[in-house]
């Protein structure tokens, strides 16, 4: 299938992904915000609280799982082992395009305690984040999915769901840059390489906040995961600097990629898994991990507190921590599994993918990723008011 | 009895229109107008509180785009009009039995999604792309000269996207002129820029102000081609409910922003009709 599957994903991300962006960002764990879920932030750093969960109201695997996903982000042979091992039909919906869109789509029902006929929906960190804090989300029980201690150790305890109670991750990722060394006549290393006046007019940041603050930060010095507000608004002084004198071409989403391929952008801040799959479409593009450091976030699988199939849920969850289910979905969508022992199992398929830092990044690399501080909502609310104001000046 | 039964029948008549009315555009605009006068915050809970701040605010903060929104949106209505008018009576006037299909053309494009045209846009107006390497071997662009991700783009995308709604009302007005109103004008020796300045234009009015509406009413609250085509300078009043409504969560000031575009697009329109003379409005 090797052409097939190159035809048939590419094109699509560049659609889809614009929204992803929204909520990539932001994400990871930091999330959000509201770290604070109502239960209490015990940051007991041994994991899996032990509140006993309602029990499932019936511990029998549902004919049919209805699994919300974002485009292009499995690849379909694992839902067929799936199906295969436990007869389990999955309704695989990719309608997730943007986490703030997709929250205005389930905010009514979800409010109102209505079915969104969703059993697993997949968002980011810091929307994942708001859904906890909203009561929207089933408190996962563990004893379903004993795979969960595969989770890899710095993914455990976000500031958002300490333990992982309501969430698991689906795939991590980082956000950097994305440029062709053709077009920008040198090799880039640094941030602050997008201020360069030499791209003038070819550069994008994305609107997803967290992301292009936490990069534009990063480049001042600062640290995302200390950011005051005050550091936010000298990054968003220089942005809008940047934006005045025509510096900047545009906000994006997922849209930066066609940009990227045709050659209007030359600097783009941009997500690592895309920029793998876009070289297919335009080799020359680079991808760059910024030497002052870059910010790392996770979508994560989450239940509604909603969903009809709760159980099954859990055990696809279960199913998809299994190393090797993960690394068959991690070679195809080639964002960083946050699943452990996936590397041996990424081997097997393929040594390349094995040693690429961006799909199993090494230690070193991991330790200079940044997560943007949890904000709460009056902050988040002036810290995206800020943002928004440069994005849409 | 019979008489009175009679009366009625209007009213049944009318029942399932004021119905539709009641439900679909009067509940929701009163909804609407009670978000806008609300006070609080997503997580908190909004409450009425007869909060007219969210009107100053809005109008204070976003005068900008607001400005720009009606700029553009009449710039994208004047060019196409003055693209939609002759094609029009190209088509109505010299189409003879290739009519149906000039207007089959017209229309043909806008079978693909809205969305899809303008990112064909994207991908015709690229840096790289033939048009700009055409208008730079021509001069008529700087070397480093763009037009994607400009005010050039928006508003051509806006012309674009819109111009059916344009063309089609114009020929329909022009379509009904009798010929022979022309030829008597003719007779009576005016020269043929006379006749269509006394005769056809006076006559094609009223599909010019419609198509001059549906054009710049959908134009001013447009946002994807903004977002598509433009830059965060060239952001519009669309791109802003967008924003406040889906990001910042803040639904006051984005049902504040909403009304304020109906009232801007309605004074707009009133102006306009006084400008033209309301007979206009009703052909």
């Amino acid at each position: 299938m090797g052409d097939d599957r190159r035809w048939s994903r590419v094109p699509a991300r560049r659609l889809t992904r614009r929204q992803f962006l929204v909520g990539t960002g932001a994400s990871l764990l930091v999330a959000c915000a509201r770290g604070i879920q109502p239960q209490g932030p015990t940051p007991t750093p041994t994991g899996p609280s032990p509140t006993p969960a309602s029990p499932s109201p019936s511990p029998t695997l549902s004919d049919i799982l209805n699994f919300a996903n974002w485009p292009f982000y499995i690849d379909k042979k694992t839902l067929r082992d799936f199906r295969k091992q436990y007869g389990v039909n999955v309704n695989y919906i990719e309608e997730i395009n943007d986490n703030v869109e997709y929250f205005a789509k389930i905010r009514e029902p979800l409010s109102r305690r209505q079915s969104i006929e969703r059993d697993i929906i997949v968002l980011t960190d810091w929307m994942a984040s708001r859904l906890i804090k909203l009561g929207w989300l089933a408190e996962l029980d563990k004893d379903n999915i004993p795979n969960w201690t595969n989770l890899v150790d710095t993914l455990e305890n976000p500031s958002f769901d300490p333990g992982r109670r309501f969430s698991l991750p689906w795939q991590s990722g980082f956000t950097g840059i994305g440029y062709n060394p053709k077009l920008t006549g040198r090799k880039l290393t640094s941030v602050n390489d997008i201020f360069d006046p030499a791209f003038k007019g070819h550069v994008t940041m994305l609107t997803e906040m967290r992301d292009t603050l936490g990069l534009v930060l990063l480049g001042m010095g600062v640290a995302p995961e200390e950011a005051t507000l005050e550091d936010a608004e000298a990054a968003v002084e220089r942005i809008k600097e940047a934006v005045e004198t025509g510096q900047i071409r545009r906000f994006t989403g997922n849209d930066y990629g066609p940009d990227l391929v045709r050659g209007d952008a030359w600097v783009s801040f941009a997500w690592s898994g895309d920029v793998v799959q876009l070289k297919q479409d335009n080799p020359d593009l680079e991808w760059l991990f910024p030497e002052e450091g870059f910010m790392f976030w996770s979508d994560n699988m989450l239940i509604p507190i909603t969903a009809e199939h709760k159980f099954t849920a859990e055990t696809f969850m279960n199913f998809v921590y299994d190393p090797k289910i993960a690394a068959q979905i991690a070679a195809f969508v080639q964002f960083v599994s946050p699943v452990e022992g996936v590397k041996e199992e990424l081997t097997k398929i393929d040594p390349a993918l094995a040693e690429n830092p961006l799909i199993v990044p090494d230690p070193e690399t991991l330790a200079r990723a940044h997560i943007f501080r949890p904000l709460d909502p009056e902050e988040e609310q002036q810290f995206e008011q800020l943002f928004q104001s440069v994005v849409r000046a | 009895m019979r008489g009175r039964l009679r009366a009625l029948v209007p009213y049944v008549m009318a029942a399932p229109g004021v119905a539709w009315l009641v439900l679909f555009f009067l509940v929701p605009i009163l909804t609407l107008a009670q978000t806008s006068l609300s006070r609080g915050t997503f997580f908190t809970g909004f409450h009425f509180a007869w909060d007219w701040r969210n009107y100053l605010d809005a109008l204070t903060t976003f005068d900008q785009q607001f400005i720009r929104s009606f700029e553009y949106a009449g710039m994208a209505t004047l060019i196409a009009l003055a693209v939609g008018y002759p094609l029009a009576y190209a088509i109505a006037f010299r189409g003879g039995r290739y009519k149906t299909l000039l207007l089959a053309l017209v229309v043909l494009p806008f079978f693909t999604t809205y969305l899809i045209r303008t990112l064909a846009w994207m991908t015709i107006l690229a840096d790289e792309g033939p048009v700009v390497k055409a208008l730079k071997v021509l001069h008529l662009l700087p070397a480093d000269g763009r037009l994607l991700a400009t005010t050039i783009a928006v508003v051509g995308g806006l012309t674009y996207n819109f111009l059916p709604f344009m063309v089609l009302p114009i020929y329909v007005a022009l379509e009904k002129i009798e010929p022979e109103l022309v030829d008597a004008a003719r007779d009576l020796y005016a020269s043929s820029f006379r006749a269509f300045r006394r005769v056809v234009l006076p006559l094609s009015m009223p599909g010019v102000f419609a198509g001059s509406l549906l054009t710049f009413i959908p134009a001013a609250g447009d946002f994807i081609n903004a977002q598509l085509l433009g830059t965060s300078r060239q952001t519009m009043i669309g791109n802003v409910i967008q924003s406040q409504f889906l990001v910042l969560l803040d639904y006051p000031t984005a049902a504040a922003l909403s009304f304020l575009l109906m009232a801007a697009i309605l004074l707009a329109v009133f102006v306009y009709a006084r400008l033209l003379g309301t007979e206009q409005l009703t052909g």
